[in-house]
């Protein structure tokens, strides 16, 4: 049985066994065929939809309990970004489902081919705390959509949700396809040692690793949707207010910072920075007031540890004296003011990783140009930005610096873009998803081909003689006087 | 190369979302023994083709072919970008220490593993070309010039790729009884007149590639519930390293010969009552690279297609699938995971990077804090691409 959390020794723990138990009731559903049909996943897939629909508060309620999500946040970047990806999926789907028509060449002539989407089978998803209740369903929908059965395993590090998600998922989906499982380490790795037909993570490059060579064991690919640092290019001759407010949007209001999109830190010349950061400091005001501490519409930090992992950047005696703006801590709230940090050395803490956090650090360059080189110079990360009306160095950005995902002129918004794909590269991972390219990721595309018993040419048997070799290349190659000549027998060689 | 466009939603007018295809980097490509030009320079064409730096590895069990590739192809290419590096297992594996943008593997799932497990340290994506036991349905045919073109095509593609090393190559068959002996006399037949007889006498044939090989195809013989139903061939030229056309009559599936992928020129064909059996032995077993499958009834290949797994499925022929360049060529499961070849090849060296441009003019207040009411309800409306209400928000006509 799986859904139990770790308590006491009274309740048995969700180990290896109840695993491998769970996993074989799945195989078992999966291979009655039941997830297979159309009607199967569009009713997965209505359900997900009535079900995030109907209990919009109470998931307000569990993100706000987890992260102290403001309501807006919740219903945009929650439950209406699901909710489009069911419906799109659910009128895409049939679409989806049919088989792609491939051309076929002289060589394999008369055939036909085609290229068949098929489930992978029972498939693995384990999801993230900052967007609990979007990460763990956006790749359900694509699981669900593909025609897979499921494991899902929300993040413990947001309780609220993760109880929830099992709550909900058990009244609304079709328990013996598609199952929840609760906890935290000991659970994932039980989950982990099961042979999967695919891997979904969402989370970070460690765990990310841990992930890829359990998967390793058995063969099973995995997507990986990471993180890393996405640098925020901003030139100067543009529309700074406007610049800023779509940088605080992509920073302060998407969870604090704490998104895997989110704008790291900033780039700009020595000359422009000063004007960043008042065009910064002002907006930021307008957003969320002298005391932003309070602020209602801030996420809070989602736990001490990561509070405290947070305090040491701030705290690193590289950055003494950097911060410009803000730096206020609330540890009783777990909450930490938006912080400005203006020309941090390179090998300061807050630069060595991912902050996923309220603090941006803004390096300056001599010349614009300079930052790509700077951006190069480190990982790939999961986004870039730039901010720029010099088309010169917009098409220069987009071709020479590499990332899951580019934005030009705006942050963040291109996850709502369900036609791109959205993933990463290097340590920003593997694999990509949203829209069709959810379902791509857990489906197997089977190559299939059709042929007949006529036109079987002799050339293709043993024994194999000059003339054979001489019209199987011209075949080959599609010449048509390479042909008439082999069969002529007037060829050179 | 060029970029793919994207549909944008209303909301974000104007804008522009594209899909711009970038080579990974520098790229790590590990090739096999059986078809070791092709299966070198294959995955070379796609990571060139793609703008990356290469390495190739080719298998040192082929010494010729990969001497051949470390000499020549500095010749022809960019030896900047693209170089051959030659060795044995220790090469490989100091090879996997290093961090790649992405690793291509054509092998076996053992070797795969240890790929892929040392590809995790540094997160690097790897596709898989491995193998399996791939399976030829033959279902009872009525018409005898059918029967016989069959025969030819088991025939030329178990033995004629490499004497069955290959990846794609026939494993074994599976029949209905009531078809199996006229099947097997006329692939007797077939056999003689293609190869010859004996192993002494065989031609058009391939050796088996080492002596390694050799020995382990002839352990597979050993076990004496095998060697009993072998009901052709048998015959080997230990010198030469040639083994003859072996065909065997339902040897024990739980025998070696039947749990590992025979990767050799024995052909063991398992009798069924019904050819409808075909499709529960196939799915008790691991998904193999390839399934090959003779019938006539449309509704069986309808039945075999949604109901088995395989990473591509060919109906009446055998190894065609390999030279469409239009079709992904790829395993599924323990056959592996990733494609290439045509654009396959391209894409599988290639990371499509999304890209998305706006301007700065219109702006969409409700975007920004401080929230309220208002901004609540023109957000979702905007999602729900409900512009009428939108409209009607703006002039504060909505009741909600």
């Amino acid at each position: 049985m799986g859904g139990e959390k770790e308590e006491t020794s009274s309740k048995p723990a969700f180990d290896v066994g109840a695993a491998s138990e769970l996993v074989g009731k799945l195989r078992g559903a999966f291979a009655s065929g039941k997830t297979r049909s159309y009607q199967w996943r569009e009713s997965q897939l209505k359900g997900l939809l009535k079900m995030t629909e109907e209990h919009e508060q109470e998931i307000a309620d569990a993100l706000h309990s987890d992260l102290a999500k403001p309501e807006l946040e919740s219903y945009i970047y929650e439950a209406a970004m699901l909710k489009n990806s069911c419906r799109l999926a659910l009128k895409e789907l049939k679409r989806w489902m049919v088989p792609e028509k491939a051309k076929t060449s002289l060589t394999t002539f008369p055939s036909s081919a085609e290229i068949v989407p098929e489930p992978l089978g029972v498939v693995l998803i384990i999801s993230a705390w900052n967007y609990p209740y979007l990460l763990s369903l956006d790749p359900v929908v694509g699981a669900i959509a593909a025609g897979n059965a499921l494991v899902l395993k929300p993040s413990e590090i947001a309780p609220a949700t993760s109880s929830l998600l099992a709550k909900l998922m058990g009244e609304y989906l079709d328990t013996s396809c598609i199952r929840v499982v609760e906890g935290a380490v000991p659970e994932t790795t039980a989950l982990l040692e099961q042979k999967w037909d695919k891997i979904f993570y969402t989370g970070n490059g460690k765990i990310g690793r841990i992930i890829m060579a359990a998967a390793a064991k058995h063969l099973t690919p995995v997507a990986l949707e990471l993180g890393g640092k996405s640098p925020v290019v901003v030139d100067s001759g543009i529309d700074l207010k406007v610049s800023c407010r779509r940088i605080i949007a992509g920073k302060w209001g998407c969870n604090n910072g704490q998104a895997c999109i989110s704008p790291d830190y900033v780039i700009t010349t020595r000359e422009h920075a000063p004007k960043v950061v008042d065009a910064l400091k002002q907006e930021l005001e307008k957003f969320y007031g002298k005391n932003p501490l309070e602020s209602k519409d801030l996420s809070r930090i989602v736990n001490s540890n990561h509070f405290f992992r947070l305090s040491k950047l701030l705290d690193d005696d590289k950055v003494s004296g950097k911060v410009v703006h803000g730096g206020e801590k609330d540890q009783s709230k777990l909450r930490i003011a938006p912080t400005l940090l203006l020309d941090v050395p390179r090998d300061a803490l807050i630069m060595q990783e991912e902050i996923f956090g309220p603090l941006l650090p803004i390096l300056t360059v001599d010349k614009i140009e300079d930052s790509f080189d700077v951006i190069n110079s480190g990982m790939k990360p999961l986004a870039a930005y730039l901010f720029t009306n010099n088309k010169k160095l917009r098409e220069e950005f987009v071709m020479s610096v590499s990332a899951g995902g580019l934005v030009v002129n705006d942050t963040t918004v291109h996850l709502a873009i369900l036609s791109l794909p959205f993933g990463g590269v290097g340590e920003s991972g593997i694999g990509a998803y949203h829209g069709k390219f959810s379902f791509d990721a857990f489906s197997h595309k089977k190559a299939v081909v059709y042929r007949g018993f006529m036109g079987d040419a002799a050339i293709r048997y043993p024994p194999y003689t000059k003339m054979k070799l001489r019209l199987l290349k011209a075949l080959i190659t599609g010449n048509f006087f390479a042909i008439i000549r082999a069969i002529f027998g007037l060829s050179k060689d | 190369m060029a970029p793919k466009k994207g549909h944008l939603p209303l909301l974000f007018f104007p804008a522009s979302g594209e899909v711009l295809p970038e080579p990974l980097g520098t790229v790590l490509i590990f090739s096999s023994w059986n078809f070791p030009i092709s299966l070198a320079l294959d995955p070379v064409i796609g990571a060139v083709a793609a703008g990356n730096t290469v390495v190739l590895k080719p298998s040192e069990l082929a010494p010729a072919c990969s001497s051949f590739l470390a000499e020549t192809l500095p010749r022809y290419l960019d030896n900047r970008a693209v170089k051959v590096v030659t060795g044995g297992p220790n090469l490989g594996e100091q090879l996997l220490e290093q961090k790649w943008d992405k690793i291509f593997f054509t092998g076996s799932p053992q070797v795969g593993r240890i790929v892929m497990s040392a590809a995790a340290r540094h997160l690097t994506p790897v596709t898989l070309e491995l193998g399996g036991k791939c399976p030829t349905i033959v279902d009872t045919l009525s018409s005898t010039s059918e029967i016989k073109i069959t025969v030819k095509r088991i025939a030329g593609g178990k033995w004629g790729p490499c004497s069955g090393q290959a990846c794609i190559g026939i494993d074994y068959l599976l029949v209905e009884k009531k078809f199996c002996t006229m099947l097997v006399d006329l692939l007797m037949k077939t056999i003689r007149r293609f190869y010859g007889e004996g192993a002494k006498n065989m031609k058009n044939m391939c050796k088996i590639i080492n002596k390694h090989q050799f020995e382990r195809l002839q352990n597979l013989l050993k076990d004496p519930a095998v060697a009993a139903s072998i009901v052709y061939g048998g015959s080997v030229d230990e010198e030469r390293l040639l083994i003859e056309p072996t065909i065997l009559l339902d040897p024990p599936l739980d025998a070696e010969i039947m749990t590992e992928e025979i990767f050799g020129p024995l052909l063991p064909i398992i009798t069924l009552n019904n050819i409808q059996e075909s499709i529960e032995f196939i799915n008790a077993r691991p998904k193999p690279l390839a399934m090959y499958v003779f019938t006539k009834d449309e509704s069986f290949k309808q039945q075999l297609l949604q109901e088995t797994s395989s990473g591509s499925v060919t109906f009446n022929d055998v190894m065609v699938q390999f030279i469409c360049d239009s079709l992904p060529f790829g395993g599924v499961g323990q056959s592996g995971f990733g494609r290439y070849h045509g654009k396959y090849s391209f894409d599988a060296f290639s990371h499509e990077k999304a890209v998305m441009r706006r301007g700065f003019f219109p702006e969409i207040e409700p975007r920004y804090p401080p929230w309220n009411d208002f901004k609540l309800k023109f957000i979702r409306l905007a999602y729900n691409f409900d512009y009428l209400g939108l409209l009607l928000l703006m002039l504060g006509l909505k009741r909600n």
